[in-house]
């Protein structure tokens, strides 16, 4: 079964069986739609010839007539226009139910996959994300999308052609067999030339796709670093290298050229030079009284107009290679299993803030050495606690283990007694929230992205963000709260980002509050503002919530109730502040580093190095 | 915060160009594209007529070949395909010169475009001041531009034969009689005058398609890159609901523009058909009164089949030229946006080789259409003088350092380094002399060694080496196995934030300016790093004029001087401790933080 295909025959055949078997995907899924344009291709085919026969008719009914006899029939012209004007106008009504008919079904399969391909991004658990490079998801949702259903447009065309084909070829065997042999022979040489002329061409098409993409890499990178070339005034040498990848795209492309307009006229003349064939063999034919002339017209009518369709087989054929990997990337992403299994428990929500433990957890990234383990502490209702460890000890693992983003291999993670596998789909977002290092603005308003669809009022919401220190340059926006922001709106800087994040988070009174370093982007005399706000908790008890804090700032833990010491994945320590400064010696020193003076030499290097 | 953010100005995206307008202001800006174009349309009015020849050549045996009154005539015949013959081959070479030559100087044209582009788009005060919109600046420079190539060549080769199969039909039509052709033309007369309508509805059409399509994957983008946000927040459903809507839209509108293209493009047969009706009809009446024989009007039924098939195939042509054209549009767009900060070039006055004297007299800035940002600044830093500026988010402090470094030119007033008018300054010598280290090391994607080399193109290995030497990063190198030759990844990701902080310095110290703008990274690393990174500066900054826009109070304690800007103004100025001791907005500043000192 896994036979490797091992020369270009049988790759192509594998190519074109795969390539059909996609197409009947997307027959099966739309099948009116498909019937419908391929019905209105069959139409114009079919009047296509029409055409030619009511020339004839009109010829031999009304126009021969007239000028024998001179007598010119009102009916008879009548007919002529009624005849014409119907045919095209059916004609008309074909084309626009091929052409309408393609494109439906086209955007039709793109937003059914579309569709399916998000639901799994947002049904696959965490932990699949992270085994996979945003870039390849972005592509595997648009790109490829785009590529597997592609071949749909010239589908109807290539299908009506080989219904006129059919039509065409048995007409001419009924005229006259030997002429429609020699005319076949044309056939042959049409499908001939267009394979060669894939085989040459497929090649340089590959490299041409390639070196877009390497293109739009460097142009990418460029921009990307912009200051960098800026402030160096290293323009020139980025516009040499860009150069350099547009120069090599641009050979490519003329060479593809040079191919293609050597065979373009090949497959032009190669009809042209059928209907001459027939039109010699006809005149021997005739001149033996083996036929008469009306056969051998229509036996070089009827090549003429097949030939030319036969290339639009060419170009739905052309389609199949990049509609087949694109396909199988897509596929791949569908079949994919493993989604998070949720039990059933929402605990009614209570006033005080939630109460965490975290019993012997252990976690490693698929496969990959454990990141935690034996990790076990708990945090009372209401407490402020200070997540503290050097680079990659494993803090923001353990904030992503806590909301459930990812479970653990071994161990559990209790809220209010309850393990969070236990809890309903959305039960544990509706007590906790995290705040991420990276925030993440979606395309909306300031106050859809604040209140992510929950029923918030405008005053809850400016509430949140001068909490988090954001009303005021939120105010300052053109529209206020109906400010659009993401790709296509305003552009926020890092703090501004990080301060609506939190905004986001304050505005749905979690009773666990997780801040995975969310205020690094931030001035430290805001920060300083917030943590202050957040402490200052309004009147009400109820939003005395729970905080873990993922801290690097002296003065970020200094407002924790305690500290949990992290390294190498476990708890090194559980105190304050002051009793982990008095008995953690790395401790001291990793909370230290930040405010010590400038030293010369590397005298400390020793001593804060990770132990 | 960071120097690259925050809205600058916007880009002219050409939308009012007319498609007259664009296509001349395109070959303009690419010359290649008029190379040899007499010779192309030589070859394809050659190319052109063989397509007629041969139709009408195999009509000619039909008709007096075969159907000869006196039984066939062979000699006759023989002549006639001799004639089709030598025109295939005339014409199949003369359709591969014209599509040839038509790839050749659409391919230089566009590369010598997209070039041009590009590096147009690096003096765009955009680049640097919206970071979000680059996707779409690299979009102007890659497929934007292979849209203008596939209509060049195949929207050329197909629109020159078209209109020249147009023409000479007609002049076959007018030869067999003038009055048929006048009934054909008032046949597609309808047509050729609704093109323009169909035009601007299929402008109309794809423009919303185009705008949907962004909307769809930005909303497509969302459980991507905001896949820990979703889950976190349990909004699958409604960010599911959310795509639903942009996929719908988007399908919604390309239905839309694919259903008038079709409709668009069905008018054309329409027109054929009342042609065909129209010159039989107004043949058998001007038969009548012996203007025309029978055998003349059947001819001329043919003929007319050779003027539709070109009429359709262009009407499709002109269909697709719109997206095409609207794309050249973008890309001219990019070249015709002017650049904010202007090279003086060789008429400039070059900075002298020495540490500087920065010199702010009166300056003051505001973004277009913006409240001012900076009011009446005066400032003047002596030579080898460590000045950190601090102040609140907001305060101005980044407007400074961009201003120091030309990002951006001021509104009123003047910025000049030993006297010298930055806008006299040109720009080599300016990123000669004066160097800006970003927020965000940023590194391109290949060797520790090429990323150094950035600061100083000739720079040997021994230079580098001496260079990590000197800012005390030997060790740190020894921890990479592969020493300068690692590779760094994408954005230099390979490496932590820090360590590609350590680069960048490394870089700067390579490129030896006398004058350094750094922009203090606020992100956290491990204390060990920090610790290299504060010795790296340190040394980085001995012996030249340095200004660091301070995140850190230490940062700010260890200048030689502090200017404490507020609400766009220098409020105070002057070493930290005599600061301290003034009060102000600092003496506020640093008793907040000595407070959070003290709580820990």
């Amino acid at each position: 079964m896994s036979r490797r295909p091992s020369t270009g025959r049988t790759r192509q055949r594998g190519t074109l069986r795969d390539g059909f078997a996609v197409i009947g995907v997307a027959i099966r899924r739309e099948p009116w739609i498909f019937t419908l344009s391929t019905l209105g291709s069959v139409l114009f085919g079919a009047l296509t010839v029409a055409d030619a026969w009511v020339l004839g008719w009109s010829t031999n009914h009304v126009v021969l007539p007239a000028f024998k006899d001179g007598d010119i029939r009102p009916v008879g012209l009548l007919s002529i226009l009624a005849l014409f004007v119907a045919v095209a106008l059916l004609r008309a009504v074909g084309i626009v139910a091929r052409r309408l008919g393609a494109g439906v079904m086209q955007y039709r399969m793109q937003a059914h996959y579309r569709r399916a391909v998000t639901r799994q991004y947002l049904r696959l658990p965490m932990a699949w994300h992270q085994q996979h490079p945003t870039g390849q998801l972005l592509s595997n949702a648009n790109s490829d999308v785009e590529a597997a259903w592609a071949p749909i447009a010239p589908l109807p065309m290539a299908v009506g052609t080989v219904a006129m084909m059919v039509i065409a070829v048995g007409e001419m065997f009924w005229t006259d067999v030997p002429l429609a042999l020699v005319g076949l022979l044309v056939f042959p040489l049409v499908i001939a030339t267009n394979v060669v002329y894939q085989r040459i061409q497929s090649p340089l098409m590959t490299r041409a796709q390639a070196l877009r993409a390497e293109l739009s890499e460097v142009a990418h990178e460029s921009f990307d670093g912009a200051l960098v070339v800026k402030s160096l005034g290293r323009e020139g040498e980025e516009t040499d290298r860009f150069t350099v990848k547009a120069h090599r795209l641009r050979d490519v492309n003329i060479k593809a050229g040079r191919i293609r307009a050597a065979f373009d006229p090949v497959l032009e003349a190669l009809p042209n030079i059928g209907v001459l064939a027939v039109l010699a063999a006809g005149v021997f034919r005739v001149e033996r009284g083996l036929t008469d002339p009306g056969s051998v017209v229509t036996v070089a009518y009827l090549l003429t107009i097949v030939s030319f369709p036969i290339r639009s087989l060419g170009w739905l054929v052309g389609e199949f290679p990049r509609s087949v990997v694109g396909f199988d990337r897509v596929q791949a992403v569908l079949d994919t299993t493993g989604e998070m299994a949720y039990g059933d428990r929402s605990p009614e929500r209570r006033a005080e803030g939630a109460r965490l433990d975290v019993e012997d957890l252990a976690f490693g990234y698929s496969g990959g050495p454990l990141v935690l383990r034996n990790l076990t502490f708990s945090v009372r209702p209401g407490r402020t606690v200070a997540l503290v460890g050097a680079t990659a000890s494993g803090k923001s693992t353990l904030t992503a283990l806590l909301l459930r983003l990812v479970d653990p291999a071994q161990g559990r993670v209790l809220m209010d007694g309850t393990d969070v596998r236990d809890l309903a789909p959305g039960a544990l977002a509706e007590h906790a929230a995290l705040v991420p290092q990276a925030a993440f603005l979606f395309d909306d308003t300031v106050r859809g992205n604040v209140a992510l669809g929950a029923d918030v009022h405008d005053d809850a919401v400016w509430e949140a963000l001068r909490t988090a220190q954001a009303d005021g340059f939120v105010a300052a926006l053109p529209a206020g709260l109906d400010t659009r922001l993401g790709e296509r709106g305003a552009t926020l800087s890092g703090g501004q980002r990080q301060r609506l994040s939190l905004a986001r988070a304050l505005v749905r009174r979690p009773r666990l509050l997780v801040m995975d370093d969310a205020t690094s982007a931030v001035d430290p005399e805001v920060e300083a503002r917030i943590l202050a706000a957040l402490r200052r908790t309004p009147d009400d008890v109820q939003s005395e919530a729970t905080v873990l804090v993922v801290a690097y700032r002296k003065a970020t833990i200094s407002l924790a109730d305690e500290v949990v010491y992290l390294r190498d994945g476990q708890v090194a320590d559980q105190g304050t502040h002051a009793e982990l400064l008095a008995r953690s010696p790395g401790y001291a020193d990793l909370v230290n580093a930040y405010e010590q003076e400038l030293p010369e030499g590397g005298s400390h290097d020793a001593e804060v190095s990770v132990p | 915060m960071s120097i690259s953010t925050r809205t600058g100005t916007s880009m002219d995206t050409g939308e009012s160009m007319s498609a007259l307008r664009t296509i001349a202001r395109g070959i303009e800006l690419s010359p290649e594209l008029k190379d040899g174009f007499r010779g192309t349309m030589v070859f394809a009015v050659l190319s052109t007529l063989g397509r007629i020849v041969v139709p009408v050549s195999v009509q000619q045996t039909l008709d007096r070949g075969i159907n000869a009154p006196g039984g066939p005539n062979f000699g006759y015949m023989g002549l006639v395909a001799a004639v089709a013959g030598i025109s295939v081959l005339v014409t199949a070479l003369a359709s591969y010169q014209m599509t040839y030559r038509l790839f050749s100087s659409a391919e230089r044209g566009l590369a010598t475009l997209r070039t041009k582009a590009f590096r147009h788009v690096h003096d765009l005060p955009l680049l640097t001041q919206n970071t979000e919109r680059r996707g779409a600046l690299v979009s102007r420079v890659t497929s934007d531009v292979d849209q203008v190539s596939q209509f060049l060549i195949f929207g050329g080769i197909i629109s020159i034969v078209s209109i020249g199969q147009i023409l000479v039909a007609t002049v076959l039509m007018a030869v067999y009689s003038w009055q048929l052709t006048i009934v054909v033309w008032v046949c597609f007369l309808p047509l050729f005058a609704s093109l323009r309508y169909f035009q601007r509805r299929l402008s109309a059409a794809y423009g919303v398609v185009r705008q949907q399509v962004g909307v769809m994957l930005s909303a497509v983008s969302e459980p991507v890159v905001g896949a820990a946000t979703v889950r976190s927040y349990g909004i699958e459903r409604r960010t599911q609901d959310r795509i639903d809507t942009a996929i719908d839209r988007y399908q919604a509108a390309s239905t839309r523009a694919q259903g008038l293209t079709a409709f668009s493009f069905s008018l054309g047969g329409v027109s054929a058909g009342l042609a065909n009706a129209g010159v039989l009809i107004f043949g058998v009446l001007l038969g009548v009164d012996g203007d025309i024989t029978a055998g003349r009007v059947l001819a001329f039924a043919f003929l007319v089949t050779l003027f539709v098939g070109p009429v359709q195939i262009g009407t499709q042509v002109l269909t697709d030229a719109q997206n095409a054209i609207a794309g050249w549009r973008r890309v001219i767009g990019i070249l015709d946006t002017p650049a904010d900060v202007v090279d003086p070039g060789a008429n400039g006055v070059r900075l002298p080789d020495q540490p500087v004297t920065i010199e702010f007299a009166g300056v003051g800035f505001a973004y277009p259409d913006g409240p001012p940002v900076l009011h009446d600044v005066d400032l003047v830093v002596a030579p080898n003088t460590r000045v950190a500026v601090v102040g609140e988010t907001g305060s101005g402090k980044t407007t400074l350092a961009k201003l120091l470094t030309r990002l951006m030119d001021p509104t009123s007033g003047s910025v000049s380094l030993d006297g010298v008018d930055l806008r006299e300054v040109p720009f080599d010598s300016l990123r000669d002399r004066v160097v800006l280290v970003p927020q965000e090391g940023f590194l391109f994607d290949s060797t520790l060694r090429a990323n150094a080399l950035y600061g100083r193109l000739d720079a040997t290995d021994e230079q580098i080496l001496v260079a990590v030497d000197q800012l005390g990063l030997g060790d740190w190198l020894e921890t990479l196995p592969r020493g300068l030759d690692t590779r760094v990844g994408q954005r230099g990701e390979s490496l932590s934030a820090g360590e590609r902080q350590l680069v960048a310095l490394l870089r700067a110290h390579l490129a030896d300016p006398d004058l350094l703008v750094l922009d203090e990274a606020t992100s956290a690393v491990d204390p060990a790093l920090e610790m290299r990174i504060a010795r790296a500066l340190e040394r980085l900054t001995k012996g030249r004029t340095s200004v660091t826009i301070a995140h850190r109070m230490s940062t700010a304690e260890n200048a030689d001087d502090v200017v404490v800007v507020d609400k766009g103004r220098i409020v105070q100025r002057g070493p930290h401790a005599a600061l301290v001791a003034e009060g102000g907005v600092y003496g506020r500043m640093h008793a907040s933080w000595v407070a959070q000192q003290g709580a820990a």
